[in-house]
């Protein structure tokens, strides 16, 4: 029966080719618009680290004198020196790591090629185990590393390729601001979607290609990037030493076992800004959270507000096209109501009209969807040519192009259901009567 | 025109008046909503820098290798001779950052040493003596920096100067009614003292963080020093933007080649900058004018499939009506105020929906309250589309002939 009703509706279709064509296109343009701007919401909001965002925590602390002080507000988005370094050195946490951005000049061996600047990452040891980054070669450095200052760096794949022509690294010598560094990890294409461990340099930038025990660079003062919070005496006159500055500057993760050490860490994080308070170095009032990686971002509204507008802008389109497409579809299903009448007439039930009117709408769902669908990787296309740093994410995946043919010919099929009633209702003998 | 036939003969299509009303309702709400934003957008983009943007270019200029401070500071000063000797350039100055330019330094200013909160935030710049001059500045009160007022500042030191100027919005906000020139003010804790103002100068970011200072800046006569490097702000003479601008890297690198300007970024023109700060807006609002327009026409295509379809539907009553007398006129008519009549119904809908949806953006996204005359230009906007969609059917109605009536009784 599903392949005659088929036949009746491509038939039906062909009949009233305008009309069928304008119903493709509305439903052809709302899921175009739909699916474009649900992809790149899809894709900003996904966990950039799904094994472990319950798991991973980065703990703030307010260190602020009294100095505009106003009761509720949140503590600084990052860590000074001196308590990133404490927090470190206490090891509560399975893993912790202290961070900060930068850029450094690599300076090639090959004369042909000129300097440039890389983004890169001071970091302590733990980084690599705790944010899962996998090695193409060697590995990440040790702890030993860290206390002694090594001139020891991973680089990523890409710039291995353009220094080292892709081959194993490990052992070779890289210049970094003058200095010789040794490669001890490549690491493998990574590329964490947002950039959740800093959101400072860019909320979805590429990963850095440099990484470099925290302790060398600030043995070698490399640049930095990023933000730099400070209050009182601030970075005050004494130069160099940002570890002495009253200035949140860096980032501080911690593993746990499991989420539910959370409430043992927090304890300690409060009980560490007590002592610190006694000790006369922070003013305020205890303030500290504790957010794993999905509540951190959620805290910091990394999806861009315009994306989220786009998105419900092109829901509210896709409503407007399928009230149409009711609209057209009413009227084309109406107008065969002699035709519908007949059929009555012979014996079919209203249940198999219903079924015939909706598999009509189904195609027409169908072929929306496919049109649709062509139109989303236009879409998506043309956002790749958008500047912002998330343009090139903005790709189609699996589970969003099965959610394409379901919205397009659900909606359709929904699309359907007040016209197809609305026809099986026809009375049989008033339209033979007519005829 | 007698409206109550209108209405009778509506009830007996429910369904598709419903339809069309909702579909008007819907589109008004979303168009208005657009429009608005769009408005937004155009008006953001056009707020003025304060600067002569034809004739300017910026240098991001970033130091490779190792060097002390007073290192850095002679190469910056031999790097600035070298502009100002090409022969396209007009003049250029040292910066820590531009207006547009996305991020950069910003400080609270305070009165008194003994406050404990800022009066207001302000936007922090450093230059030298051709600062005013480059940027095409106007100045409204006092003078410019002197050559011996200049120093330089290595990016760690601590923010002051003996002087500074300020834009005239600054110094409003600081001497309301009085003039800011000979004033003290405290930049992080050291007074300084304002000696000459800018007319106008925008803050580095047009981003919302940015806006509770938007033209509220300071500017600071030193050479910021920074291992990473810093800004050039180059002025070309008239018409030798571009030739200036080539002949930029070879100058700098021929002085000192122990630095990297980036392919991309490296030489800006300010174009350039206004387009690159904007972009995002600029999207926006072709994004929201593509989705009106359409919605629009699938609104007029709906009216034109679904009155199509009424026509023929009635067209042996239509037989009947001109029979009985009724000229085309008034078939014509018939439809066009049934048309008028749903129209009505869907806007008077939709205004109240383009509301809900305004205030549901602005505790959503801090989008301002919709202005009534949005919602009024959408009404008739949407209410013309109907009358200019219906026009065809309907005409196509007034042609049936009065023979229709006897034709298949």
């Amino acid at each position: 029966m599903f392949s005659y009703y088929l036949e009746l509706a491509l038939r039906s279709l062909r009949r009233n080719k305008v009309l069928t064509g304008l119903m493709v296109v509305a439903i052809a343009l709302g899921i175009g618009a739909c699916m474009t701007t649900l992809t790149v919401l899809h894709v900003l909001s996904g966990d950039p680290i799904p094994a472990k965002s319950a798991r991973l925590f980065y703990p703030q602390l307010d260190p602020q004198d009294m100095d505009g002080y106003r009761e509720g507000e949140e503590p600084p988005e990052q860590v000074t020196w001196i308590d990133g370094m404490n927090l470190l050195k206490a090891k509560r946490a399975r893993h912790q790591a202290l961070m900060t951005g930068g850029a450094v000049p690599v300076q090639p061996a090959q004369a042909n090629v000129d300097p440039f600047f890389s983004d890169s990452r001071y970091t302590t040891a733990d980084f690599f185990g705790m944010f899962d980054a996998p090695f193409l070669y060697g590995q990440g450095w040790g702890e030993a590393d860290d206390d002694s200052k090594a001139r020891v760096v991973v680089i990523t794949r890409k710039l291995n390729e353009k220094l080292f022509g892709g081959k194993d690294s490990r052992g070779e010598v890289v210049r970094l601001k003058d200095t010789p560094f040794r490669v001890v990890g490549v690491l493998d294409d990574w590329r964490p979607n947002p950039h959740f461990y800093d959101l400072n340099v860019g909320n979805y930038t590429e990963s850095e290609e440099v990484f470099v025990p925290l302790s060398t660079s600030r043995d070698l003062t490399l640049p930095r990037n990023g933000s730099t919070d400070c209050w009182g005496r601030g970075g005050g006159n004494d130069g160099d030493h940002m570890e002495n500055a009253t200035c949140v500057w860096m980032q501080f993760w911690i593993e746990l076992e499991s989420p539910a050490d959370a409430a043992a860490y927090k304890a300690f994080l409060e009980n560490y800004s007590r002592e610190q308070k006694t000790l006369g170095r922070f003013q305020r009032p205890v303030n500290v959270r504790l957010r794993n990686v999905t509540e951190w971002l959620d805290q910091e509204k990394v999806v861009p507000n315009d994306v989220r507008l786009q998105s419900w802008l092109a829901v509210g389109f896709l409503l407007v096209c399928l009230v149409n497409t009711v609209g057209l579809m009413l009227a084309k299903f109406l107008r065969r109501a002699g035709e519908l009448g007949v059929r009555r007439a012979l014996g079919a039930s209203k249940r198999e009209i219903f079924k015939q009117l909706l598999t009509e709408a189904g195609v027409v769902g169908l072929a929306g969807g496919v049109c649709g669908l062509l139109l989303a990787f236009l879409g998506l296309w043309l956002v790749r040519q958008q500047p912002a740093d998330y343009a090139s994410l903005a790709r189609l995946d699996l589970a969003m192009l099965g959610a394409t043919f379901v919205l397009a010919v659900g909606s359709s099929v929904a699309a359907g259901l007040l016209p197809a009633w609305r026809a099986c209702q026809v009375a049989p003998a008033l339209q033979l009567k007519s005829q | 025109m007698e409206i109550k036939p209108i209405l009778t003969a509506l009830r007996r299509h429910k369904a598709g008046t419903v339809l069309i009303a909702m579909q008007i309702a819907l589109t008004l709400a979303i168009v208005c909503n657009a429009l608005f934003i769009i408005q937004q957008r155009v008006s953001h983009l056009s707020e003025p820098t304060g600067i002569d943007e034809n004739d300017i270019y910026v240098v991001n200029n970033e130091w490779a290798g190792k060097a002390s401070t007073a290192q850095l500071d002679a190469s910056t000063r031999a790097d600035l001779a070298a502009l100002r000797q090409l022969p396209g350039v007009q003049d250029a100055t040292p910066s820590n950052s531009y207006p547009l330019r996305g991020g950069g330094w910003d400080d609270g200013i305070r009165l008194r040493p003994d406050q404990t909160a800022d009066v207001t935030g302000s936007t922090i710049y450093f230059g030298d003596d051709h600062f005013v001059d480059t940027l095409g500045l106007r100045l409204v009160a006092g003078r410019n920096f002197r050559a011996d007022e200049i120093g330089s500042m290595e990016v760690r030191e601590r923010l002051g100067a003996p002087q500074v100027l300020v834009t005239r919005a600054l110094a409003d906000k600081l001497f309301p009614g009085e003039s800011a020139l000979g004033k003290s003010i405290y930049i992080a804790g050291n007074q300084t003292t304002i000696v000459g103002v800018v007319e106008l100068l925008q803050a580095q970011s047009v981003a919302r963080w940015a806006s509770k200072f938007a033209y509220r800046a300071v500017i600071l006569p030193k050479r910021l020093i920074s291992a990473g490097g810093g800004f050039y702000i180059v002025r070309a003479k008239p018409g030798q933007l571009e030739a200036a601008m080539r002949a930029t890297p070879e100058a700098l690198n021929r002085i000192n080649p122990r630095r990297v300007l980036d392919e991309h970024d490296g030489v800006l023109s300010f174009a350039e900058v206004r387009a690159r700060a904007y972009e995002g807006d600029r999207g926006m609002a072709v994004l929201m004018g593509v989705i009106s327009l359409v919605l629009l026409a699938i609104t007029a295509a709906g009216i034109v499939g679904l009155t199509s379809f009424w026509v023929g539907q009635r067209r042996r009553q239509i037989g009947v009506r001109r029979a009985l007398g009724a000229t085309r006129q008034d078939i014509l008519q018939y439809f066009m105020t049934e048309n008028l009549l749903i129209s009505c119904g869907g806007v008077g809908l939709g205004v109240v929906l383009a509301i809900a949806m305004n205030l549901w953006l602005v505790t959503r996204f801090e989008m301002h309250r919709l202005s009534m005359d949005y919602v009024l230009s959408g009404v008739l906007l949407l209410l013309l589309l109907g009358q200019g969609a219906v026009l065809a059917p309907a005409i196509r109605a007034s042609k049936v002939s009065p023979v229709e009536a006897t034709r298949s009784v």
